[in-house]
């Protein structure tokens, strides 16, 4: 195991636009020793407001597959091929170059870029974009995406967006609680509902544009789903007692879900067409947390039936129900990988609850993260990091570590707890 | 052994987000590789408020970890009055949904009072600590609500009287990540609505 440490320097965006100063702190705790070297130039720019290179940079270094050139070490700064001497970014150990440019094109920019391998002295990508100035962020996540598929044969993740919980104390046992999407960097983020009682289990639709969730808006549980590009909004379940852990079965047509109308918590399947409602489990213990096989056959939940928490898998029909885990205290909170090969967990051990994920060819369970207090694990569409949520001195934050545990970043929030991190589904 | 810097990013407004109007053309590609040029299709997120500013009041519990003087019936109004000493909080072991022998008087207690005042009603807030997944403990704490409020149906109280809430971890009583604020958390708390 040869960690060692990346250092991400510090970057001083230089948005002229806007005066709004929400804080985000990424710290990349650990990555892999054959991170590639990649040295992005800035882009030459005619008064564009974003600086593409830095948020590029940012995001190829996140990832943990990449060791960033810093710019203060950069001889030259090209931004044509021409001026490319691929001779001097050999000498400062770089493998691969980005250059680019940024002009105006009627009220829009034309963004180009070009990926070059320094050794073979030869063009790997190059692309021309067309971005609103409001769309030069997503942009450059977009260039990030095509690199970092370009570089490592997996699809990036960096125009992706997340979804997560805040809660900010009001004193006196009052909070205030907020559903938040941002980018995948942590910016831009907008609150998509706010309440001074509890939100719950954000979860994506199939096609990233509605968020089901718990609302305690009226001091008892229902589960919204709300369109995210117009607010619009609607209660699919108020039964008596819990309403609780939506999620979206993988033809987007049912929703999975807790109630606890007849007793117990049960797992049952909510037809959103027809609004039939089918009962999966029915046990008199604690079923919850369903979560759907990616190809919608079975339905994974937590179950207390046998006296602890651990995690069974049952028909998304009903029926065929099975112990998955059994070594740990507590196994809880279930997520799937995109290709169903892996399942994600809160695994517990006394007072310590680390993120596992399981091998379903060999049920066999790794340990990613060190605890004590993760939680609500969320793969990332490309199947190679966990999202999950952490607590240290009472502070709720993010962090993600990929499926072999060799990388971990996290992302602080200035502000409040954050926690119950969902990852939007590829576009 | 944090040998980390800080990435200090500054958020541009919302306001800048708006449609995407992307469309990219390969330059030069010399390995014939121009696959990623679909259009971006993404739906920008909108704020919605929820307007809800009611929160939790008539909630004043007297912050006592022992059911001390849960048994003492004398001066009955006391109950449904917030600043009663009489005990509103039934506390849980670790994992349990069973109302420990040291709480049976105070559940009793109120039981004896919704029996004779059939027109006041309760909410039994079910809570937990932090540890373990935030459903789960939406569930247990349902359960420790259940536990408390099947007692008291036991003790004659009429299920009309009776509403069940859980916010597993959501509302702690306690902050804090040791045994002593999660004792405080693992609760059920009895809120006379009227």
């Amino acid at each position: 195991m040869n960690f060692f440490k990346l250092i991400v320097v510090c970057a001083a965006l230089g948005f002229s636009i806007s005066s709004s100063h929400a804080e985000l702190t990424i710290e990349i705790t650990e990555g892999v020793e054959s991170a590639l070297p990649v040295a992005v130039v800035p882009f030459a720019s005619q008064g564009a407001p974003v600086d593409l290179r830095s948020i590029i940079n940012a995001d190829l270094e996140r990832s943990g597959y990449f060791k960033m050139m810093a710019e203060q070490g950069m001889a030259s700064r090209p931004s044509t091929t021409a001026e490319v001497d691929f001779k001097n970014w050999q000498d400062l150990g770089q493998n691969y170059l980005v250059i680019g440019r940024v002009n105006p094109n009627g009220g829009q920019y034309n963004v180009e870029f070009q990926l070059f391998d320094v050794y073979k002295g030869g063009q790997l990508l190059g692309y021309q974009i067309n971005s609103s100035a409001a769309d030069l962020r997503k942009t450059a996540h977009t260039i990030s995406d095509m690199i970092f598929e370009k570089l490592t044969g997996k699809k990036g993740v960096f125009s992706g967006r997340i979804a997560y919980i805040t809660s900010n104390s009001l004193g006196h046992k009052k909070w205030t609680y907020q559903l938040q999407v941002a980018d995948s960097d942590g910016m831009n983020p907008q609150t998509i509902a706010t309440s001074n009682e509890p939100l719950m289990s954000p979860a994506w639709s199939p096609d990233g544009k509605q968020m089901a969730y718990v609302s305690f808006e009226k001091k008892k549980a229902a589960i919204y789903i709300q369109t995210l590009a117009t607010g619009a909004r609607t209660r699919v379940a108020e039964f008596p007692g819990i309403n609780g852990a939506p999620a979206w079965s993988p033809d987007s047509t049912r929703l999975a879900l807790t109630l606890s109308k007849d007793g117990s918590p049960d797992i049952y399947v909510l037809n959103l067409t027809t609004h039939a409602l089918t009962k999966i489990t029915n046990s008199s213990a604690i079923d919850t947390e369903p979560t759907w096989s990616p190809d919608g056959n079975n339905i994974v939940f937590t179950s207390g039936r046998g006296g602890k928490p651990q995690l069974y898998m049952a028909s998304s029909q009903g029926g065929n129900e099975q112990r998955l885990t059994f070594t740990g205290d507590y196994n809880a909170r279930a997520s799937f990988s995109p290709d169903g090969k892996y399942l994600a967990m809160v695994h517990g051990n006394g007072n310590n609850y680390r993120i596992g994920v399981m091998d379903m060819a060999t049920r066999a369970i790794n340990v990613l993260t060190s605890g004590p207090t993760d939680e609500s694990p969320s793969f990332a569409p490309n199947g190679s990091m966990i999202l999950y949520a952490s607590k240290k001195g009472g502070t709720g934050f993010l962090s993600a570590v990929s499926i072999d545990g060799k990388m971990q970043q996290k992302l602080v929030f200035n502000s409040g707890e954050v926690r119950e991190p969902a990852w939007s589904p590829s576009p | 052994m944090k040998l980390t810097k800080t990435l200090v990013v500054f958020m541009i407004s919302a306001s800048l987000l708006s449609a995407c109007s992307d469309d990219k053309k390969p330059i030069s590609a010399t390995d014939g590789s121009q696959n990623a040029a679909n259009g971006i299709k993404d739906a920008s997120a909108s704020t919605s408020g929820l307007n809800n500013g009611a929160g939790l009041n008539a909630q004043g519990m007297p912050n006592g970890m022992n059911a001390g003087n849960a048994g003492d019936m004398s001066g009955s109004g006391e109950y449904n009055d917030p600043n009663s000493p009489q005990a509103k909080v039934v506390y849980f072991m670790l994992d349990s949904s069973e109302v420990q022998p040291d709480f049976v008087p105070v559940v009793i207690a109120h039981a004896q009072y919704l029996v004779a005042n059939p027109s006041i009603h309760i909410i039994l807030e079910g809570n937990s600590d932090e540890r373990g997944s935030r459903e789960y403990n939406v569930a247990l704490g349902e359960q420790r609500a259940s536990s408390v409020a099947n007692m008291m149906k036991a003790h004659g109280v009429a299920d009309s009287q009776l509403q069940t809430v859980s916010y597993g971890e959501e509302k702690p009583a306690a902050m804090g990540n040791d045994e002593s604020a999660w004792e405080q958390n693992r609760r059920v708390e009895i809120v006379y609505t009227r």
